[in-house]
């Protein structure tokens, strides 16, 4: 296939004549295309896949069991952990009886739709309503490469400080969701909440906000309702 | 930080442009790249010298374009470039008064061309 229109000559030195290709390619474009493949495949199954991103140590596996506690009875939930070594964070929620698996990622920073998916199997995912990956503790590479999750959450713990979405505002404009951890450490912290939200909607106008302490319980079950009203929602959808 | 993956699926697509286009030797590849991703010039260009190395595009050239950030205002819809800086502006340039913005440019990963022999 020899692609004329897309190709000029555009030099020449004594020996060589370089041609020019138009490329137009997306370089993620594989990875979007699984990503909206796997959420087909979860929309037949039913399962609402949701992506947890945030900073190492802000309390996304003491959140997850809290909500997963929450949930016991409404939801069947799975969680998959992504953590570059060790499987602590699995543990904890095993042993708390909740379905869990641990994807090492090996020194991979982030988790894409393949990983996701792969992951998503080995859980038996389609019998499930909810799964949660509890993805890699980085504000960074997460934002940028689509899991296949229905919605995206971000989880802040407020002794990260507030100004937190003008240094990532990539991760802070993409997500449905932000919890605010550690919200029982307010008061000794210079975090300001309004000063935060200010932030955050400068990038993201109305996206919505959960206060939440996974020490106290206090927000959690606002963000268990939440859940169970997008969980439902999308899989009435699924039945219509 | 996530160079490598990247650069992989780069180096895949630049190879089926470069066999279907019957090139013995990529030159040089152009990126637009959008400035709210993290991804270093310098290592792009080291991790593409390593993937590639033994195929057409060994000793490439990656030349790349920073596509600026850009903003659309939730009040009035006017959208307007803002640097790295600037991010999250302050107002809107247009209607002044509203302070809510949604991203709409800033994220890309585009391979625009490249050049070969």
């Amino acid at each position: 296939m020899y692609e004329k229109e897309n190709e000029k000559s555009i030099g020449k030195n004594s020996r060589e004549e370089f041609r020019l290709i138009e490329v137009k390619e997306d370089i993620l474009a594989d990875n979007k295309s699984e990503a909206q493949n796997l959420r087909n495949r979860l929309k037949q199954a039913g399962t609402y896949l949701l992506n947890l991103m945030s900073s190492p140590g802000s309390g996304k596996t003491s959140l997850i069991l809290q909500l997963v506690e929450n949930l016991r009875g409404d939801l069947k939930t799975g969680v998959i952990e992504a953590d570059i070594d060790s499987s602590v964070d699995t543990e904890r929620l095993t042993g708390a009886g909740i379905k869990a698996l641990q994807l090492r990622t090996g020194g991979l920073c982030h988790i894409d739709a393949v990983m996701a998916a792969r992951g998503l199997e080995a859980l038996e995912a389609e019998l499930l309503d909810l799964a949660i990956i509890e993805n890699i503790g980085n504000l960074v590479c997460p934002a940028e490469f689509d899991t296949g999750a229905f919605k995206n959450a971000v989880i802040l713990s407020v002794t990260e400080g507030d100004d937190k979405p003008r240094k990532y505002p990539l991760v802070f404009s993409i997500c449905d969701l932000v919890l605010i951890n550690k919200i029982d450490l307010l008061d000794y912290t210079d975090f300001e909440l309004p000063r935060f939200k200010e932030n955050l909607f400068k990038v993201n106008p109305g996206v919505e906000c959960f206060e939440v302490s996974a020490r106290t319980g206090q927000g959690i079950q606002e963000w268990s309702s939440w859940i169970k009203k997008e969980v439902w929602d999308f899989q009435q959808g699924k039945a219509q | 930080m996530h160079e490598l993956p990247v650069v992989k699926n780069l180096v895949e697509i630049v190879l089926q442009h470069a066999e279907m286009n019957r090139a013995e030797r990529v030159v040089s590849i152009t990126l637009e790249i959008g400035e709210l991703s993290d991804l270093e010039d310098e290592w792009m260009q080291k991790y593409f010298n390593f993937v590639s190395r033994g195929t057409v595009a060994e000793e490439a050239e990656l030349v790349i374009h920073r596509c600026p950030v850009v903003v659309q205002c939730s009040e009035c819809n006017r959208r307007f470039e803002v640097s790295l800086e600037e991010l999250p502006p302050d107002k809107c340039p247009a209607c002044s008064n509203c302070e809510k913005f949604n991203v709409v440019k800033g994220k890309e990963f585009y391979i625009r061309e490249m050049k070969v022999i």
